[in-house]
This record gives structure tokens, C-alpha cells and sequence, in this order.
């Protein structure tokens, strides 16, 4: 199974003719935003003029820690309020409307931070991921017979589902036993109990050990091969280039490129991104005056008093960085 | 020492009418904290509001009992809204923070003598419990015993109501958890965010769980006034709350039997701790410097609570929790 997915050839399964540029128009897009932003008092985590997203595809949107892709996330599935910005999906307008109504439209999401129900059993997680259900409005709940037909296909679905992800052996265990990899896989399963044609995952291999990582992958490929469009954030950059038919980066808030994962990691705008612009020099060790000089920089310019703050504030976001991580 | 009598006591005092009433109010905190993790700290409230309802309609107003029933539930309804609006939408604390300012400015409205004439101010509001009386199948007066116990014929008709009508809404409460319904208020007390993406509208599951379990309470008031025919500020306390929580951790939370053997545990050793410091202190069988008669009223919280403590301590699940439960880290 692994040996057909290893080299997928994103290049060919994605439609000729899209130019690799930020914001470039896509032939079928399933997803559309327009200058969407979104700020923090006076940090602006996003800011996307527009980006679209091509149905049927995996799309990675990837970029170093900070660079607002999860604050875009957030915003496009309805858990945080834009500033300004209008989006579609499918031809619906979606900008700002609550996350329960984009579900049901069929675009679901998945947390970074996975939110298995720890209390309910696996069974029941899957279950409640289904739409329509009878069952759910309080005056149809106290009489079994009125949602009983229903709750046998859910529980029929749940169960082949479960069996997909192999975890069908720990159908009737609390969701709370399980590992960490195997609740990122009730998740995604969970997720595809709505049925979604976008379904969005927010860093699905976030401490996955490298067997597990080989199965999600193969369950994300699956889900584009049975005709869904995917979208993930992501730092790993092996999987980007594994699976990924189109990647969109961001830094600073800004999409700043886009492309198939092999033009990508030769860009020199992503380059800098991740590694800043002057990631060989070592700004502290650095004479004010040479500085200056060598790169060409200006401390008024940028709004600090000494180069040495520069890279001060560089170590700042370095152990942010980490203790995030942690 | 009258064993036979602490014992009895006791007894009674875990089955009677008033332990029925805090049963009912404590299903329904069941249903806000046990399923949907909503933190109520205001049921006393709920419960006022469903005793005084009552009471004025018929004490004040001489209405009909077909009319002043749908009146407590209206009522209810009404507080829940008021209390869920604003903030359902926000974190679970701020729940909290507004049901225990709530519950309290109820009560001191019913205290004040401002409005006596409406409410009866400190000394409450009696007379109206005729609907009750009438329904008593048995007589009112009569003497009836349980053991060594001895109770009226009005007693044992609330006694024999309020057990009912907890059996009919632990029942009603099972049969709404088992459905998909309920799967949805454990999903939100688990993560509502998780709830929210997979397209179940979750302020509607919370406001309409607030009702429910507001709605059990306003009963479980209505209950606690009737059988003690009068409806007093002091009944709808903070402890009344606080009560109803430790009855429904007892019992386990989440779980339909669980406020019924909550209860019967609780005021069982309750009762008896009392009985028993009691009749111990005033035979002089305990050493002054531990206790004597001016300080056991306290004493006897302090040794209820330690009991109630330690069965906390060694069955954190409840009576009928599940073990495998408090492994989890749930937050």
C-alpha cells in the first residue's frame, strides 16, 4: 500500500496551466477568499487578499510557527471573527457564519489539540458526527421508535467507518483510552460522519509516531482519491511533500507563495521565510556599524533602537517558539 | 442511648418528602453540571421560583391549581432564558458567576419586607397548599409510623407523591440521555468546541438543557415549600445548591440513579451523625472540651462532612460512577 503512495507526482495530479504564484486562480475552486484579515489589537495574524482552493485536491497550507495559518483556519471555519474579508464555499457565502451551519453545508474541521470526547465511548464519538439526526430535537428524544431506524444506519456507518481506520476493536472503549495517534484517526473518521466535501485538518501528524504517520497518510490520500477536497495546516515538510498536489505558504499573516511542494521548497521568498533573510549571519556577534553596512540594514528603519534588540527579540521568538511546542 | 430511635429517625429523615424534594432538585442539577457540564451554581433559584409561583398564584390571587402549574413552569422557562442568554455564548464560568447572583438577589427579594405583601417577606408563605390536601388520599391528621418514627397522614401523601415524581423524572431524564439528543449534551460537556464542528448548533443544546434541568428544580421547589405548607426564604439558601451538588456527586454525576441514592446516603448520615451527637451530648457521654450543648449544632456539620468526605475520597466516581472515568484528565 505504501509502495503505490511514496511517490505521488503532485505535479501531474494537479491541473496544468495554474501559475505558481500567491493567489493564483484555480480552475474548479471549491473554496474562495477575499482580503480576509484578522488582527490582534496591533498585530495583524492575517491578512490574505485572496486565495482559492482547487476541488478535489490536497492542499497543505504550511509556514513558520506564528505565521497565522491556524488564526486563518479559525477564521474560515466560523471559530474566530474576521476583520474585514468575504469567503465562499461551493458557491455559498460563508464569511462569519457559525461553525455548526459550515459542517452542515460540508465542511468540517479537525483541532490541532485533538478533541476526542474522552467520556464518551468510540462508538458514540462516531455517531454523534453524523447530520440530520432525528434524535436530536428534544421533543423526538424521549421516544425511541421515532429515531430508532435512524440510529441503526448511523450506528451501521460508524461501525464501517471505524473499521476503516482499524478501530473497530475498540469500538465500546471510552475515547479517553485511546493513544494519542489513534485519536487523531477517531477524529478524521469522526469528521467523515458528516460527510463533508471539504474537510480541513489542523496538523493531523502533531505527535504521531512515524507508523501511525504512514496510515493517516494513506487514510488523507484516500479521502481526495473517494472525491473530497482536503485542506491542512502542517509543519512536517516530509508529509507536504508526500501528499500535498498544491501548498500554499504563509508568513507573517500574508500568503506569500504557492506552487506544487517541489517548486515551493525552491523559493526564495518561503527560504526566508522560514529561515529569515539573514538566517547565516549571527546579528549579535555583529559590530553596529558592519552590519549596517554588510546587509544593508538600518535600525531606524526597522523600528528599534539597536541591532542588538534585533536579535534579542529573534531569541525571544525562538523560546516562544519552544515552549509552544511544548 | 435510643438506638432504636437514632436509627429510625434517620431513616425517616432520608425517605420523607423534604429528602424527595432535594432528590428532584438535584436531578436537575444533574442535568446542567452531570450531562451537559453546564456549572450551575444557582438551582436554588430555579427552585424558589417554582415554590413562589405556585404559592402567590393561589395565596394572592386565588387562581385555580390548572392554572398556577403551568405558571411555575412558565416561570421557569422564563428565568432560564434570562439567565442563558447572555451567557451561554461565553465560557462556562460566567454560567456560574450570573446563576449564584441570581439565586441570591431571588432570595433576598423574597426576604425584604419591600414586598411582604406579595411574598410574605421573612416569615414566607403559607395557605396555599389545599390542592395538596385535597389530593391526600389518606387523612391528613392521621398517625402513621415507621419504626419509632411517627408522622402525619399529610406527611406521608408528600412522602409517597415526591418519590413518584422522582421516579417519573428519572425515568423521563434516562430515556432523553440514552438518545442522540443526549449524546449531544455529553459531547458539549466533553468539548463543545469538537460539538460545534461537527455542525450541532450548541447554544440552542445548552439553553434548551438549562430549561430541563431548571424546569426539574422549579418542581423539586415547588415540592420542598408544600410539604412543610409553607414556602420560606430560608428554604432556597445557598445550601440548598450546595446540597443538591454534593447529593448528585455522591450519587455520581451523570448517571439517573445517582441524586436517588445521592440523597438517601446523605441525609441517612446526616440525620444520624445528628441524632447521635445529640443524644450523646446531652447524656454527657463525650468530654466538654469536645463538645456540649452549645456547640454540637456544628460539631455535627463538622462530622457529617468529614464522613461525606471520605466517601468522596474513596469513591471519587460516586455510588454508581464509573471507575474508568476519573482516569482521564477531562479538562
Amino acid at each position: 500500500m505504501s509502495a503505490e503512495l511514496t511517490p505521488v507526482v503532485a505535479a501531474q495530479r494537479f491541473p496544468a496551466g495554474v501559475e505558481g504564484r500567491p493567489g493564483a486562480s484555480k480552475p474548479d475552486p471549491i473554496l474562495v477568499v477575499d482580503s480576509v484579515r484578522r488582527a490582534f489589537g496591533g498585530l495583524v495574524a492575517v491578512n490574505v487578499e485572496h486565495a482559492e482552493i482547487q476541488r478535489n485536491q490536497i492542499t497543505a497550507l504550511i509556514g513558520p510557527n506564528g505565521a497565522g495559518k491556524t488564526t486563518f483556519f479559525n477564521l474560515l471555519t466560523g471559530f474566530d471573527e474576521s476583520d474585514t474579508g468575504r469567503w465562499t464555499f461551493d458557491g455559498h457565502a460563508v464569511d462569519n457564519i457559525p461553525p455548526h451551519k459550515l459542517a452542515r453545508l460540508g465542511m468540517v474541521r479537525t483541532f490541532q489539540l485533538t478533541k476526542s470526547l474522552a467520556r464518551l465511548s468510540v462508538i458514540e464519538n462516531m455517531r454523534l458526527g453524523s447530520g440530520g439526526q432525528r434524535g436530536e430535537r428534544l421533543w423526538a428524544a424521549p421516544w425511541r421508535p421515532l429515531w430508532w431506524d435512524q440510529e441503526r444506519s448511523v450506528t451501521r456507518r460508524s461501525e464501517a467507518l471505524l473499521e476503516r481506520f482499524r478501530l473497530d476493536h475498540m469500538r465500546d472503549d471510552y475515547a479517553g483510552n485511546l493513544s494519542g495517534g489513534q485519536r487523531k484517526l477517531l477524529e478524521m473518521a469522526r469528521a467523515l460522519m458528516t460527510d463533508p466535501r471539504l474537510i480541513m485538518l489542523d496538523e493531523p501528524m502533531a505527535g504521531v509516531n512515524p507508523v501511525l504517520k504512514q496510515s493517516l497518510l494513506e487514510h488523507i490520500t484516500l479521502l481526495r482519491d473517494e472525491g473530497r477536497t482536503v485542506l491542512f495546516v502542517e509543519h512536517d515538510m516530509d508529509m507536504v511533500h508526500e501528499i500535498s498536489d498544491w501548498v500554499l505558504v504563509m508568513a507573517e499573516g500574508q500568503l506569500i507563495a504557492e506552487g506544487t511542494a517541489t517548486q515551493i521548497s525552491g523559493d526564495q521568498a518561503v527560504i526566508d521565510a522560514y529561515l529569515g533573510a539573514h538566517h547565516e549571519v549571527d546579528l549579535g556577534a555583529m559590530d553596529e556599524a558592519q552590519a549596517i553596512q554588510e546587509l544593508g540594514l538600518d535600525a531606524a528603519d526597522l523600528g528599534v533602537d539597536t541591532l542588538q534588540q534585533v536579535a534579542d527579540e529573534q531569541v525571544d521568538d525562538d523560546r516562544r517558539d519552544q515552549g509552544a511546542a511544548e | 442511648m435510643n438506638w432504636e430511635l437514632i436509627f429510625w429517625n434517620a431513616l425517616y429523615t432520608a425517605i420523607n418528602a423534604g429528602a424527595a424534594s432535594y432528590c428532584i432538585v438535584a436531578s436537575g442539577l444533574n442535568v446542567h453540571v452531570g450531562y451537559t457540564g453546564l456549572l450551575n451554581f444557582g438551582q436554588a433559584g430555579f427552585a424558589a421560583v417554582g415554590a413562589y409561583a405556585f404559592a402567590i398564584a393561589i395565596a394572592n390571587y386565588d387562581w385555580h391549581w390548572y392554572f398556577a402549574l403551568p405558571l411555575v413552569f412558565g416561570a421557569s422557562l422564563l428565568l432560564s432564558l434570562l439567565l442563558g442568554m447572555p451567557t451561554l455564548r461565553l465560557r462556562a464560568d460566567y454560567l456560574a458567576i450570573v446563576t449564584i447572583a441570581a439565586a441570591e438577589i431571588i432570595r433576598y427579594f423574597l426576604n425584604t419586607t419591600r414586598f411582604t405583601w406579595l411574598t410574605g417577606g421573612t416569615d414566607g408563605k403559607n395557605g396555599w397548599t389545599d390542592f395538596f390536601q385535597d389530593l391526600n388520599p389518606w387523612v391528613n391528621d392521621d398517625r402513621f409510623r415507621l419504626g419509632a418514627q411517627s408522622f402525619d397522614g399529610y406527611r406521608l401523601f408528600m412522602m409517597v407523591l415526591g418519590w413518584s415524581l422522582v421516579v417519573i423524572i428519572a425515568v423521563f431524564v434516562w430515556a432523553l440521555m440514552r438518545s442522540p439528543w443526549g449524546r449531544v449534551l455529553k459531547s458539549i460537556r466533553e468539548d463543545e468546541d469538537a460539538a460545534r464542528a461537527l455542525g450541532k448548533n450548541v447554544i440552542l443544546f445548552k439553553m434548551q438543557s438549562l430549561m430541563l434541568g431548571g424546569l426539574i428544580g422549579s418542581i423539586g421547589g415547588l415540592m420542598l415549600s408544600a410539604q412543610t405548607q409553607a414556602a420560606t426564604p430560608g428554604q432556597f439558601a445557598t445550601t440548598l445548591t450546595f446540597y443538591a451538588f454534593t447529593i448528585m456527586v455522591l450519587g455520581g454525576s451523570g448517571r439517573v440513579k445517582g441524586p436517588i441514592f445521592g440523597t438517601v446516603i446523605f441525609f441517612f448520615v446526616i440525620q444520624f451523625v445528628d441524632n447521635l451527637l445529640e443524644q450523646t451530648t446531652f447524656n454527657n457521654k463525650l468530654p466538654d472540651w469536645l463538645i456540649d450543648t452549645n456547640n454540637f449544632g456544628v460539631v455535627k456539620l463538622v462530622v457529617a462532612g468529614l464522613v461525606l468526605a471520605g466517601l468522596v475520597v474513596f469513591r471519587p466516581q460516586g455510588i454508581f460512577g464509573d471507575r474508568r472515568e476519573q482516569v482521564f484528565d477531562v479538562r
